[in-house]
């Protein structure tokens, strides 16, 4: 019955650092260029833009949702199962969310990529 | 009228000079966004854990001593270093595309790994090592293509790209 708290807890967290991460790279491409922005008009008119998107704050929730989702996790499983099965799950997670939701091109290489990358930090953090 | 001719290859010469350097700056600085990416995800962890761990457990019924563990400097400094990272990361998802910057941050275990191995000199094992190999392979992967392939069509204020969403997803070629 455990089992079924953890793996629900961590499916809840994939989800959640999902949705997060989705949002805040939507926001930040409404936003433009942090480089050009601010050569052409500065700081504070780079910070009133992130601010004034909706997106942005709708990820951060997201992400603070995923952080305390992670901690009841981590209280039901665990340590060396949850945080690297929640960490790479998370990759692979993005990389279809991206194609989906962000329209980005995830070709082959960057499935490999992603793929590679979520099982380096199963064996490196398990 | 030769001299003319000359000045003017020189001029054209010389803009394609500023520009090439200007591009260059810019790739120079993106890079380095993404190494304060992977840099301060990794230090700021190890602190705040360094801190958390001096603090001691916290329970949800002694939530007052959450704020007693934010006096420690580990946490303090881990926590600004957390900032920072996030201020890298935003940077970095506003020219570059989601799975372009997802495998820089999965780099910093790579770091902590060889931090540990080299200054802690602690022992890693081979399933530790086969799976530095894998994440640093993979972030290879992808940093040799295009950082931007996303349509541009929602970005605002930029017009120099065809409003039909359309556009060949060259817009990376920057890199």
């Amino acid at each position: 019955m455990t089992h079924v708290y953890t793996w629900s807890g961590i499916l809840v967290v994939v989800l959640f650092s999902v949705v997060g991460d989705v949002l805040m790279s939507r926001a930040m491409k409404q936003v433009g260029d942090v480089h050009q922005l601010l050569k052409q008009q500065g700081v504070w008119r780079v910070i009133t833009r992130v601010l004034s998107t909706p997106s942005f704050f709708m990820g951060i929730s997201a992400m603070a949702v995923a952080f305390f989702s992670l901690l009841f996790a981590l209280s039901w499983g665990d340590v060396s199962l949850v945080a690297p099965a929640a960490a790479s799950l998370t990759f692979i997670g993005n990389a279809f969310a991206a194609k989906i939701f962000l329209h980005e091109r995830v070709d082959r290489r960057r499935w490999i990529a992603a793929l590679m990358v979520a099982a380096g930090v199963a064996l490196l953090a398990g | 009228m030769p001299g003319i001719q000359l000045r003017k290859g020189l001029a054209s010469t010389g803009t394609w000079y500023r520009e090439l350097r200007t591009d260059l700056q810019v790739t120079f600085r993106k890079y380095l966004v993404l190494a304060g990416v992977t840099v301060f995800a990794a230090a700021g962890d190890t602190m705040l854990s360094h801190g958390m761990k001096q603090t001691g457990s916290i329970s949800i019924h002694h939530l007052q001593s959450l704020l007693f563990a934010l006096l420690n400097p580990w946490v303090s400094i881990g926590i600004l270093l957390l900032l920072a990272f996030f201020a890298a990361y935003m940077n970095a998802l506003s020219w570059a595309d989601l799975t372009y910057v997802l495998p820089a941050t999965s780099l910093g275990y790579v770091l902590l790994a060889l931090v540990a191995r080299f200054a802690l000199h602690e022992q890693i094992s081979i399933l530790r090592w086969l799976g530095i190999t894998l994440i640093a392979g993979g972030v290879g992967f992808v940093a040799g293509g295009e950082a931007l392939t996303s349509h541009p069509s929602h970005q605002r204020g930029d017009a120099s790209f065809a409003p039909d969403g359309d556009v060949p997803a060259v817009m990376g070629a920057e890199r």
